[in-house]
């Protein structure tokens, strides 16, 4: 099962735990099933669209991916808030 | 004491005082956060803000003490799967029945709560309006921002979306009809006005005293509705411009209404920056000028939830705040004014509410 690491807010959102262990074939897949897991994530990352919100980036092994990249059983998946001016 | 409840770009500012007696931020929440509208709901006491993180999206949180954890409402969002998400929340008011609250954002939605704000729903009559289609935002989006009661029946409401106009119902919002006879959209062309729908309504009230009775700040003009907002009829002759957006009434006098005129929709400062608030007490046949203790050279910005009063008749205290930061404050109607907070960061929204005599006693018994 892929392994998805969160910080600041979304990590106090999901049980104040980094580390999520997810069992999915794609990005938008690993979300929603860590929004199962994780009720108090949901709409923080995705939106009502299944959309990742705009200035949410999420990698995959190191690689800036979207809702439709592929996600393997050894694959780690970092979600970062962007830096955002203003 | 008079408690405000300041929303700003960075951050939610509690500010409570008296007027002469000066006024202090005594508490602050979501720092570093876009908070577009707080309010408190004077049934409960209950404090409701809308939050838009430019990471995570539009929130509704609530709390019984600004100090306290807040909570995040459940419901507020959109249909699942769909091609739209939510935007922003722009106003939340108390309803007619107990518990009972709306709220309004972007994209021209409503919602409803009958749990004191704690979950919503959407209304979906509105959200499934076939005119829907054809609605047109306006510069700060589809913005359902005035969400009009009338006082002891829950069934009818008057909604105002910029840029699609007023809406009523008086079924409790199984059924929405336009109420845009009379407006004139001086931004569309002469002969195309016949028939437009994209009425870009800045903000909306009612008089209590006499609901059928409203005003409107409009995208260019102001309005008077007598009919419960059927048909409306400008007032804003007499007034250094008609562009603006905030409104507000004295509830104790249905001929009432201040404004804000900025100098135009190219130039959203007080015209010649003297700032000045406006007032009219013979339902907008003549506007007084109310600027005593107003700063002049102020090139600032009112936007349209920033202007709120509580009390009413004499004891009618006015409260402003402007994109500069500043708050400004009147005791006695508007006849003068003073500055209640400076420096704050750019104000997004302004509640007044009064509280016990002494600050932190449970509030709060009136608006």
């Amino acid at each position: 099962m892929a392994l998805v690491r969160l910080r600041g807010p979304l990590k106090r959102l999901a049980a104040d735990c980094s580390d999520h262990v997810i069992e999915a074939g794609s990005v938008g897949e690993l979300l929603r099933g860590l929004e199962l897991a994780q009720p108090a994530v949901g709409g923080w990352i995705l939106d009502e669209r299944g959309l990742i919100r705009q200035h949410i980036n999420v990698f995959v092994n190191g690689e800036r991916a979207r809702e439709n990249t592929s996600v393997g059983p050894d694959d780690r998946i970092e979600v970062i808030p962007a830096i955002s001016g203003g | 004491m008079t408690e405000l409840l300041v929303g700003t770009r960075k951050g939610l500012f509690v500010l409570e005082g008296k007027p002469g007696a000066g006024f202090e931020v005594k508490a602050r929440a979501f720092a570093g956060e876009p908070v577009e509208y707080a309010m408190r709901d004077p049934r409960t006491g209950r404090l409701l803000a809308s939050v838009t993180s430019p990471l995570y999206g539009p929130k509704v949180w609530y709390a019984d003490h600004p100090s306290s954890e807040w909570q995040q409402a459940g419901g507020v969002g959109l249909p699942e799967n769909g091609d739209v998400a939510l935007e922003r929340i722009w106003v939340i008011v108390t309803g007619e029945d107990d518990a009972v609250l709306y709220a309004g954002g972007d994209p021209g939605v409503l919602f409803e709560s009958r749990d004191a704000g704690a979950t919503w729903a959407l209304n979906r009559a509105l959200w499934e309006h076939p005119t829907r289609p054809a609605w047109e935002a306006g510069g700060g989006g589809l913005c359902l921002h005035s969400i009009v009661t009338w006082p002891g029946d829950p069934d009818r409401l008057a909604l105002a979306i910029s840029a699609a106009g007023v809406w009523l119902t008086e079924d409790g919002g199984e059924q929405w009809r336009q109420g845009n006879v009379g407006l004139i959209p001086r931004y569309v062309p002469e002969e195309a006005r016949a028939g437009a729908t994209n009425m870009c309504v800045h903000r909306l009230h009612r008089a209590p005293r006499r609901p059928e009775r409203m005003f409107m700040q409009f995208h260019g003009g102001v309005y008077r509705s007598d009919d419960a907002g059927e048909a409306w009829t400008d007032i804003g002759e007499g007034l250094p411009s008609d562009f603006g957006f905030p409104l507000v009434v004295d509830p104790a006098d249905p001929d009432s209404a201040y404004v804000i005129p900025l100098a135009s929709d190219e130039d959203r400062v007080p015209p010649g920056g003297r700032l000045r608030v406006y007032e009219t007490r013979d339902a907008g046949a003549s506007w007084i000028e109310r600027g005593d203790g107003l700063p002049q050279g102020a090139y600032l910005t009112i936007l349209r939830q920033a202007f709120d009063r509580s009390g009413e008749g004499s004891a009618l205290e006015l409260y402003f705040g402007a994109t500069s930061g500043d708050v400004f404050g009147s005791g006695d109607a508007g006849a003068s004014w003073f500055t209640a907070a400076t420096r704050l960061p750019p104000v997004y929204s302004v509640r007044a509410s009064e509280l016990g005599e002494a600050a932190g006693e449970e509030p709060l018994l009136r608006r």
